[in-house]
């Protein structure tokens, strides 16, 4: 296990090595310009010097190349600097956002606890509510619940969030008023008072997300659960006198939670993908959101990084599922 | 026969339906037979003449629905299971009466170890704690013939052979010395050496625990060799019961006698085993109001298309105790019974 994991991610690195190049490269091919929000009053030559300062004149191979060495190299050691009062990045220019100028990770570090708390959130309680309603409605298959299941899962599924999420804030802010319809990112949580106001204007994209993973995951659940209940296994836990409890939620369960760990693990990089169009429509000023700004601003040094953290976050979860799948079942050996 | 002792197990009228949305199958038709304490009782028939769906009847092993059973007793010394409530019947699964399955290869739970699913029907019906059914649990693997029992309960199924796995099978099956073991067709998977192996190990087991057996098979090659009495099914019925010796012998129904044309040599090659006989099997669809053998059967006369045959005895002793048919056309002569 220990070696396949090594080996995996001995094959990653050139893997991320091409993605890298890859997104560079579309990401520069992408027309429009950092000065596209600078005002057109501002004569030719600042523009040209702006330009020449932001290092956006020079050819992608070189920034390419630059890029590389601040992520790999700048970025790891100022985070290391950081911790422990060391120089090993010597002052070394780290990537900075053609927009705002500010280093893209102080950005990203900024953004990034909104998102876990919103999506994260989200995905969780999606799971949380997947997993049981995917469960029974295996077990009662074409009872009333696993109809109602059914509906709800096809409505997750085929609904798109920006619509859910529109109808959403229709109904509970704009109809019943029970929760702020944009969110507030810098309410701080001190106290109680505050956390519930923080719970409250996380119930509607909580809502909207985890409804289209839980209808996902609760399918998967369900049809894994079936292809289980009726292997010869569970007959066999039968025989031996096993109340239907130990059956179900043991013998059955334990097998049919395989490829759904997989799939949760695998689902967990679109937690950021997700965040995109839900942060945008409820306000939520996390990763997504800095994503899209950087796009309408041609900031491309903030977008590849994104664009490459994201692809990161896939390969990473790609191998957790693996060793996940590994670990929760024995007939597989990886060496 | 004088003052035999009551059996350990008696089925009388056992009738189980499946609701299909294409209609009904009537699996098994009015099957009544007893089990005597210690003997082993041969199941055959072909393909989907009801042996294991009578059998999971027995002890509720059916998916209901589709399964429904419609009528009969079964008789585990006083308790009739068809009448006791769900947790009663668990109480009795695995622990009075255990069951081996076909196919060892899909029968064990592949990601827990043999250690944890010997021990589950020890803990929960003998009440035994972990260390206890751990050190009953290496008995069991010794018992069935596993070397090194103890350093292998950690081991997972797919480490264990074919032969291996129907060991460790029939060791949680006898885990917690059943009254009743019911084996279907618990070799019919495996290649001939390990068959025989596996027949060895019954055999050899009967006489050191003493249970009643069921055993079910294609095989007649197999009844010969091991059971005491042997059952055949046609058509979800018991068409002709009898002690083995007898229906060797002296078989009365022409299913029967079709069947021992069918097998080769007690050793031969199993492939060619039942489909000698010409045509299929019937799908009973509705309770059989005629021979359900009557398309196959070279002897059919008219009265076979009107009326269901019952069984009857042909030795004189009570029925289900000795030599019985269901057949108009029997009972014939031991001579022109072999013609
Ligand atoms: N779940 C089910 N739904 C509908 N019909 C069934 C079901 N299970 C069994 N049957 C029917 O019951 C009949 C008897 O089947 P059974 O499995 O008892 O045969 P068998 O004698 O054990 O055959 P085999 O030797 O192949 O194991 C068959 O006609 C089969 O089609
Ligand atoms: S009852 Fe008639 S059809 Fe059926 S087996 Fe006997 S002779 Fe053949
Ligand atoms: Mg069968």
């Amino acid at each position: 296990m220990l070696t396949f994991t090594l080996r995996r991610l001995l094959l990653a690195i050139p893997t991320l090595f091409v993605i890298s190049l890859v997104i560079f490269l579309l990401v520069d091919l992408a027309p429009g310009s950092p000065m596209s929000e600078i005002p057109l009053t501002v004569p030719p030559e600042v523009r040209k010097k702006m330009i020449e300062a932001l290092g956006a004149d020079q050819p992608v191979m070189v920034r390419y190349v630059l890029w590389l060495r601040q992520f790999f190299w700048v970025e790891p050691a100022t985070l290391f600097d950081g911790w422990f009062g060391t120089n090993l990045a010597g002052g070394e220019q780290r990537i900075l956002s053609w927009q705002s100028r500010a280093p893209v990770f102080t950005i990203i570090g900024q953004r990034i606890p909104q998102t876990l708390t919103v999506i994260g959130t989200a995905y969780l309680v999606g799971v949380l509510i997947a997993l049981p309603i995917g469960i029974y409605s295996a077990y009662r298959q074409y009872s009333l619940f696993d109809q109602l299941g059914t509906l709800f899962a096809m409505i997750g599924f085929s609904v798109p969030t920006f619509f859910s999420g529109t109808l959403i804030i229709i109904i509970f802010a704009v109809t019943l008023g029970w929760f702020p319809t944009k969110y507030d990112t810098n309410l701080a949580v001190t106290d109680w008072p505050s956390f519930l106001q923080q719970l409250r204007q996380m119930a509607m994209p909580v809502m909207t997300l985890g409804l289209a993973n839980a209808a996902v995951i609760s399918r998967y659940m369900r049809s894994s659960m079936l292809d289980n209940m009726t292997m010869d296994y569970v007959r066999t836990a039968r025989a031996k006198g096993m109340s239907e409890r130990v059956v179900v939620l043991k013998h059955v369960l334990r097998n049919s939670m395989i490829p759904v760990v997989t799939v949760i693990a695998l689902g967990i990089p679109s937690i950021f993908g997700g965040a995109i169009i839900t942060e945008n429509l409820f306000g939520v000023n996390g990763i997504g959101a800095a994503l899209i700004g950087a796009i309408h601003a041609s900031d491309l040094p903030m977008v590849q990084t994104l664009a490459f953290i994201f692809a990161v976050l896939i390969v990473t979860f790609n191998l957790i599922a693996d060793v996940l799948y590994g670990l929760l079942d024995p007939r597989i050996r990886y060496d | 026969m004088p003052d035999r002792a009551a059996p350990v197990l008696d089925v009388r009228g056992l009738k189980t339906v499946f609701r299909t949305r294409g209609g009904e199958i009537h699996a098994v038709n009015d099957v009544s037979f007893h089990l005597e304490r210690g003997e082993l009782l041969g199941v055959v028939g072909e393909s989907g003449s009801g042996k294991s769906v009578t059998m999971m009847s027995l002890i509720g092993l059916l998916p209901s629905p589709p399964a429904e059973i419609r009528a009969g007793t079964v008789m585990l010394g006083e308790q009739d299971l068809l009448k006791i409530s769900a947790d009663q019947l668990r109480a009795v699964r695995g622990a009075r009466v255990g069951f081996i399955f076909q196919d060892p290869m899909t029968s064990l739970n592949p990601v827990f170890n043999v250690g944890f699913q010997i021990a589950e029907p020890l803990r929960r019906h003998m009440g035994m704690t972990k260390a206890q059914a751990a050190k009953r649990a290496v008995e069991l693997l010794e018992l069935v013939g596993i070397p090194d029992a103890a350093k292998r309960l950690g081991d997972y199924p797919h480490q264990f052979s074919g032969g291996m796995r129907q060991r460790v099978m029939i060791a949680i099956a006898l885990a917690c010395d059943p009254d009743v073991l019911i084996a279907d067709e618990p070799t019919t998977a495996l290649d001939v050496t390990i068959q025989a192996q596996i027949l060895e190990l019954v055999k050899e087991l009967r006489v050191k625990l003493g249970m009643a057996i069921i055993w079910i098979t294609h095989d007649l090659g197999v009844i010969a060799a091991i059971a005491d009495r042997v059952m055949v099914m046609y058509g979800g019925q018991i068409v002709e019961q009898a002690p083995v010796k007898d229906l060797f012998a002296n078989p009365q129904h022409p299913y029967t006698r079709a069947l021992l044309k069918t097998i080769p040599s007690l050793t031969g090659a199993r492939e060619a085993r039942l489909q000698v006989i010409e045509g299929q099997p019937p799908i009973m669809t509705a309770a059989p109001t005629a021979c359900a053998f009557r398309a196959r059967c070279g002897h059919a006369f008219d009265r076979c298309e009107v009326d269901n045959p019952k069984r009857h005895a042909i030795d004189g002793v009570a029925l289900g105790q000795g030599h019985d048919v269901a057949c108009h056309w029997a009972p014939v002569t031991a001579e022109a019974a072999h013609a």
